[in-house]
């Protein structure tokens, strides 16, 4: 099965076709970026509870390693003050290299969790950091195509035991 | 197939919808109207080469070279920060596709359950709790999303951006999450260089007056009055700016929340967003995280144009949505998902559905929507019914909506 999903680019065009389930953030400790960790009914049956819980609190706990305040960032915005935020122009600022590690995570665990369940995880940067938004895959459509395959092969096989019969009736 | 198809990769800015003037390939975000910035800009410019043509020889020989330098160095980070706060995205919500759209209006309806004919339905409000106090979430009609806490819709640029200040027509954008630092740290450099210019104006005027007197000065330097007068009147209204977002920095709130009364005490509401400590809110306002843009503008995508070569009509209304840089297109009107073949669909329907839908994801590029779509046969059963989405008449929330995109 893990094949069928080689190629993730692949995968996310044929999940414009498949249904999508998205999760709110939590406004619960203010505007800073949380999403919440209710595991949604649609998803019972593709992935368990402990994973997906897993993964939303790993992206919690990123997001708020890259919107914490404390001396790492008030020397940055201060440096950059100073520089009249042209040093940005040469530096990543912390916040971008922690959604460069957020991407990186969730490319992974779709790679190793996610697409073997027929899921898919679109980085929340790209629905304005609003929704992490489930996607899910035409995982069945190939199951039913092996199942039509096996239905036709069975299909072939009483046919040629009718067949069988007939001529032996003939005979 | 009998339709032509023109495939060009475009730049997504080309795309985004909103009012907004984008330049130098999508690396530049104003507002449409722009007429205020360049007299801002010329009013800066125009009064700081006056006062370096005519005042900074005499200042630097009589007084100190160091006066013209320090004037450079503040005007030029005046420069910078009116630049990066106009030029830059203020905190741009994108808008939801119609995926998210369309799964937000089905909760929406689950909340409010059966509305009775001839009434309206209730107004689109969701409270979320933020350190213990109710914050009330309107829903955008334009954006068709839940707007976070703190984000409004400004009607001039006709977008959602977060923790909105206001739209300022002085720097040609509206200040946000993402550059209010800038626009902050703009007016206080401004009011610290007009203080700056204008003192040493004042000065220069007496010591040329000390040497030669006070008319004969007047009639040796008819440069100066022009933009002592611009400095005068400026500082007044610089320095009242600063100082009111000063005050509003202190006690971490927005423009918008201040002029509404949202946490003016009135029924015990209290800001729900401030340290309740100056230092705190000050730090977090001007030293916090730079956020990143979430407005992707220069990414590529592809934009599809099927020209039909046949008879075949295009579906009417069709029009290219914004997607991500994966490159899928839907047409507006499509917004029912097409049904998953799963353990409840009949047999007959499933080969179609599959083989279609195979199909559709072994291509490589994908073509118009309408059609691609998997063909359902007629006995099978219709996907989850889809409410029509709703416009602000059809809400009880319509005077406030429209009152809201005033402001």
């Amino acid at each position: 099965m893990a094949t069928e999903f080689h190629n993730l680019q692949e995968l996310r065009h044929s999940a414009s076709l498949a249904n999508k389930v998205f999760l709110q953030r939590d406004y619960s400790d203010g505007t800073t970026c949380r999403f919440q960790t209710k595991f949604p009914s649609e998803l019972e049956s593709r992935i368990e509870r402990p994973l997906f819980e897993d993964t939303v609190k790993r992206l919690n706990i990123y997001y708020a390693e890259a919107e914490k305040m404390g001396g790492q960032s008030y020397l940055e915005g201060c440096l950059a003050c100073a520089t009249a935020y042209l040093i940005f122009l040469c530096m990543e600022t912390r916040y971008e290299k922690v959604l460069k590690k957020i991407g990186r995570y969730i490319q992974e665990q779709n790679e190793k969790i996610y697409a073997p369940r027929g899921l898919l995880i679109t980085d929340p940067i790209e629905r304005g950091m609003r929704v992490v938004s489930f996607q899910l895959l035409l995982l069945l459509c190939v199951c039913v195509r092996e199942r039509q395959t096996k239905k036709n092969k069975d299909r072939d096989e009483e046919n040629n035991i009718d067949r069988e019969r007939v001529n032996s009736t003939h005979v | 197939m009998s339709a032509v198809m023109m495939t060009r990769k475009v730049r997504k800015w080309e795309k985004l919808p909103g009012k907004n003037t984008f330049c130098c390939d999508g690396r530049v975000m104003m507002a449409r109207q722009k007429g205020v910035f360049y007299l801002t800009l010329f009013l800066i410019v125009g009064t700081c080469s006056l006062f370096f043509a005519f005042e900074c020889p005499y200042l630097a020989i009589h007084l100190s070279p160091a006066i013209p330098v320090f004037a450079i160095l503040l005007f030029f980070f005046v420069m910078a920060m009116l630049l990066r706060t106009s030029f830059s995205d203020p905190g741009v919500l994108p808008r939801a596709l119609p995926e998210e759209a369309t799964f937000i209006e089905m909760e929406i309806e689950a909340t409010n359950g059966n509305v009775p004919a001839g009434q309206r339905p209730p107004p689109r409000i969701r409270n979320v709790q933020i350190n213990g106090q109710i914050v009330k979430l309107k829903y955008c009609y334009t954006c068709k999303i839940f707007r976070p806490p703190r984000a409004s819709h400004c009607s001039i640029c006709d977008n959602c951006v977060d923790r909105f200040d206001h739209h300022c027509p002085w720097v040609g954008n509206c200040v946000g999450k993402r550059n209010y630092r800038y626009f902050y740290l703009f007016t206080l450099s401004l009011s610290l260089l007009t203080i700056y210019i204008f003192t040493f104006n004042i000065v220069h005027v007496v010591m040329r007056s000390v040497n030669s007197g006070f008319v004969k000065t007047l009639q040796d330097t008819p440069g100066t009055y022009p933009f002592m007068l611009v400095c005068f009147f400026t500082l007044w209204s610089v320095v009242g700016l600063t100082g009111f977002h000063t005050y509003l920095i202190s006690l971490n709130q927005t423009t918008n929340e201040d002029i509404k009364g949202s946490w003016s005490g009135k029924n015990r509401v209290q800001n729900p967003y401030s340290h309740k400590n100056i230092i705190n809110n000050c730090c977090e306002v001007l030293c916090g995280p730079a956020y990143p843009s979430v407005l992707d503008r220069r990414g590529l995508m592809r934009d599809d144009l099927s020209v039909p070569t046949s008879a075949l009509s295009i579906v009417p209304g069709l029009c290219l949505q914004l997607e991500s840089s994966y490159g899928a297109m839907f047409p507006l009107q499509k917004t029912t998902a097409p049904l998953i073949p799963n353990e409840h669909t009949p047999d007959d329907a499933k080969p179609s559905m599959a083989d279609s839908a195979i199909a559709h994801a072994e291509k490589r590029s994908p073509s118009p929507r309408e059609e691609k779509l998997p063909t359902l046969p007629k006995s099978s059963p219709t996907p989850t019914k889809v409410p029509p989405l709703a416009s602000p008449e059809t809400d009880a929330e319509a005077s406030i909506i429209a009152k809201d995109k005033a402001l």
